[in-house]
């Protein structure tokens, strides 16, 4: 078992004849995920990579029955990439592309309510569940298949845990990159949730950085509803306030969104937070340790 | 992106937002030209700099004629001026607003921002004006108002009146306060804004509701589509390493420590930060090289940090996904050799093509300390500078 993601997911790749798209279609088709569809406007009837491409989204789910689209459509056509996946009654759509306007979000987010599919990111670096299916950019070979779920806000943070994790021999369901954007499809609680349904999840790490309140209030879930231990790591503990710190989302503004807040209202939660980012694996280890679940967890 | 209150002003004005009468002047003699064409009993002289707290710092006078003017206009012009919002270091003025006085009744508080638990931009309101909004939000909560707005509909009339009432305007100035804040709305949306704040909106003797001041900042990611707002761009504003990186794309953050870093992804650049301050050092920028980086790119950035005086040791800390690490490993050999390197450099690969980065390292014959991991690399590069 994983979340959102699995062996039989069919994935469609919007703007999949641009160069990143490409790159990255080459890659996830080596991991072994189902690419069955590519997307792009104009370039329909033709092949990549053995992939077929098609003008629309729909007429690509009408013929391949895909599930779950990737986009990697550049940030000035992206909102309206996502809302034709949305349209097309995809179950999920994972957004790549950064720098997205946020009054397209905005939009998008309004155009969503009460639809089918689920957006993930969007700057966000995919969703990967170990051995059975990766969509987005993450590097493959990091990820070995365990039980442990991993959800972040930043994608090299991301691997950096999941790289440690697999280096202590504690492999992983699904990691999740939500993304560093203000305004995103999927939030830490939406995963969390997900992780704590999960029979083959034990253990989670959430991996939150400066800004907004969604650390806050994924605690707050945590304390009330998690059935499993969660640590935490908080990025940008030594940031100024007022400065954005690359991700759109990652700024302090108005006293809120520091980590002195995010890092209690975890530990106020229970959770176990990481001093540094290195220590993120081991962090996690002594977590699954003391719930007698490291045995469990152990693959390698 | 930040932008003067006179540039605010006229964007106000073109989307029937009011505005007193005002002229921008960059010397004493543009400054006395400007006031007499305004011709106003009384004129306001105000520093334009990219920060708040201009008048508690002085940066704002009130001229009562021409010969005030000039020596306020001289006064202000090439001044530094320390606010809440600059720093110790201050910003030097280098361009004064010249405005027409207002007949001030009541001063009020009036917003927009984007709320990231709702993704809806939502106005918001207070009777407090001229006051610090985030003092307000604590101190006097119930008196901060907010309405969140339908992206699909737009501000509505009904939740305009409703602010106007909650806040307090007088019931015959209602009407004009909502046409001001449809207007700041539609500007808010047409030109991507990210903040706009009016603080103070002001209701004067002769019954207009208008913008005394106009702070307006801009999302980066939507500029592309708005060159009119790119062209209110002030360098003078902005740190020259931060302009510099700008041009490469790159995501530069100028800090006040000595240890340069390199770094790729947003999140890991400030843990490497946060890594470096935990084991006793001090980081001297947040530097994100990005995802799809070229050697040139890395060239570039590594001149940046190099260009900061008060770097003594640089920091490399990649994990390769879309980045690969020979194209790192080339970028740092190119740059080291061109600048000729100075101070100790310990570089961290991981990721993509890692054997390859680490073996171009290697047989450069550059002075170059590998570390393990990032724990590593910190505890490496903070013992060496000290």
């Amino acid at each position: 078992m994983s979340v959102y993601i699995n062996k039989d997911t069919k994935v469609l790749v919007q703007g999949i004849t641009g160069s990143t798209a490409l790159f990255h279609t080459k890659q996830m088709i080596e991991y072994g995920t189902k690419i069955v569809a590519g997307v792009t406007p104009g370039k329909g009837g033709t092949e990549v990579e053995g992939v077929p491409v098609f003008n629309t989204v729909e007429e690509a789910v009408k013929a391949t029955g895909a599930n779950v689209s990737v986009i990697y459509v550049p940030a000035p056509f992206a909102a309206d990439a996502i809302l034709e996946a949305v349209d097309a009654e995809l179950d999920m759509a994972i957004c790549i592309t950064e720098h997205i306007p946020v009054l397209d979000m905005v939009k998008v987010k309004r155009y969503m309510e009460g639809k089918k599919t689920r957006l993930v990111g969007p700057n966000c670096p995919g969703v990967i569940t170990a051995d059975e299916c990766k969509i987005g950019i993450m590097p493959g070979y990091i990820h070995t298949k365990g039980h442990v779920g991993v959800v972040s806000r930043s994608g090299t943070l991301t691997y950096e845990a999941v790289h440690q994790l697999t280096q202590e021999g504690i492999g992983q369901t699904t990691a999740v990159g939500i993304g560093g954007d203000p305004v995103n499809g999927t939030n830490f609680i939406d995963v969390l949730k997900e992780f704590n349904e999960d029979e083959d999840t034990y253990a989670v790490v959430m991996i939150g950085e400066i800004g907004g309140t969604a650390e806050e209030e994924a605690a707050e879930w945590i304390k009330a509803n998690m059935k499993k231990p969660v640590v935490g790591f908080i990025g940008g503990q030594t940031a100024p306030p007022g400065k954005r710190m690359g991700h759109a989302g990652a700024i302090i503004s108005g006293g809120q969104g520091t980590a002195e807040g995010k890092i209690s209202a975890m530990k106020d939660a229970g959770m176990k937070v990481a001093a540094t980012p290195s220590v993120i694996g081991e962090t996690l280890i002594e977590a699954i340790k003391e719930a007698g679940l490291y045995d469990a967890c152990k693959t390698h | 992106m930040n932008i003067h209150e006179y540039q605010g002003k006229q964007l106000l004005r073109q989307y029937g937002v009011a505005v007193p009468n005002g002229i921008v002047a960059f010397s004493p003699e543009e400054a006395v030209k400007a006031a007499k064409e305004l011709g106003s009993a009384v004129t306001v002289v105000k520093a334009q700099i990219h920060a708040g707290g201009r008048g508690k710092a002085g940066g704002v006078k009130i001229a009562k004629n021409l010969d005030e003017v000039r020596e306020y206009a001289k006064e202000l012009l090439g001044k530094v001026l320390v606010t809440h919002q600059t720093g110790p270091e201050g910003k030097e003025v280098k361009r004064i607003y010249i405005e027409e006085g207002s007949d001030i009744q009541k001063e009020y508080y009036i917003g927009l921002v984007l709320d990231r638990a709702t993704s809806r931009v939502t106005l918001m309101g207070s009777e407090e004006g001229g006051m610090d909004i985030e003092e307000v939000a604590a101190n006097t909560p119930e008196r901060l108002f907010y309405e969140e707005i339908d992206p699909v509909v737009g501000l509505t009339g009904f939740q305009a009146r409703r602010m106007a009432f909650n806040m307090n305007i007088p019931a015959k100035l209602v009407n004009k306060a909502v046409k001001f804040m449809m207007g700041l709305y539609k500007v808010y949306v047409e030109k991507d804004a990210a903040i706009v704040e009016i603080n103070p909106l002001v209701v004067t003797g002769d019954d207009q509701v208008i913008a005394l001041d106009a702070k307006f900042n801009f999302d980066a990611n939507a500029l592309y589509r708005h060159p009119e707002i790119m062209e209110m761009r002030d360098y003078d504003e902005e740190d020259a390493k931060e302009i510099e990186a700008s041009k490469y794309d790159l995501s530069y953050i100028s800090l006040d420590g000595n240890i340069g870093c390199m770094v790729n992804g947003a999140g890991l650049a400030m843990a490497t930060m946060d890594t470096i301050s935990y084991y006793g050092g001090s980081p001297a920028n947040f530097l994100d090289v990005g995802g799809g980086a070229t050697a040139e790119k890395v060239t570039e950035a590594f001149k940046i940090i190099l260009s900061d005086k008060n770097v003594k040791g640089i920091f490399v800390n990649i994990f390769g996904g879309i980045m690969k690490c020979d194209v790192i490993a080339e970028g740092v050999i190119i740059a080291a050799k061109e600048v000729g390197l100075q101070v100790p450099l310990v570089v961290r690969l991981e990721g993509t093509n890692v054997d390859l980065g680490k073996k171009m390292l290697n047989e450069s014959g550059l002075n170059i300390i590998a570390a393990d991991s990032m724990a590593d690399g910190a505890q490496k590069i903070v013992k060496l500078v000290g």
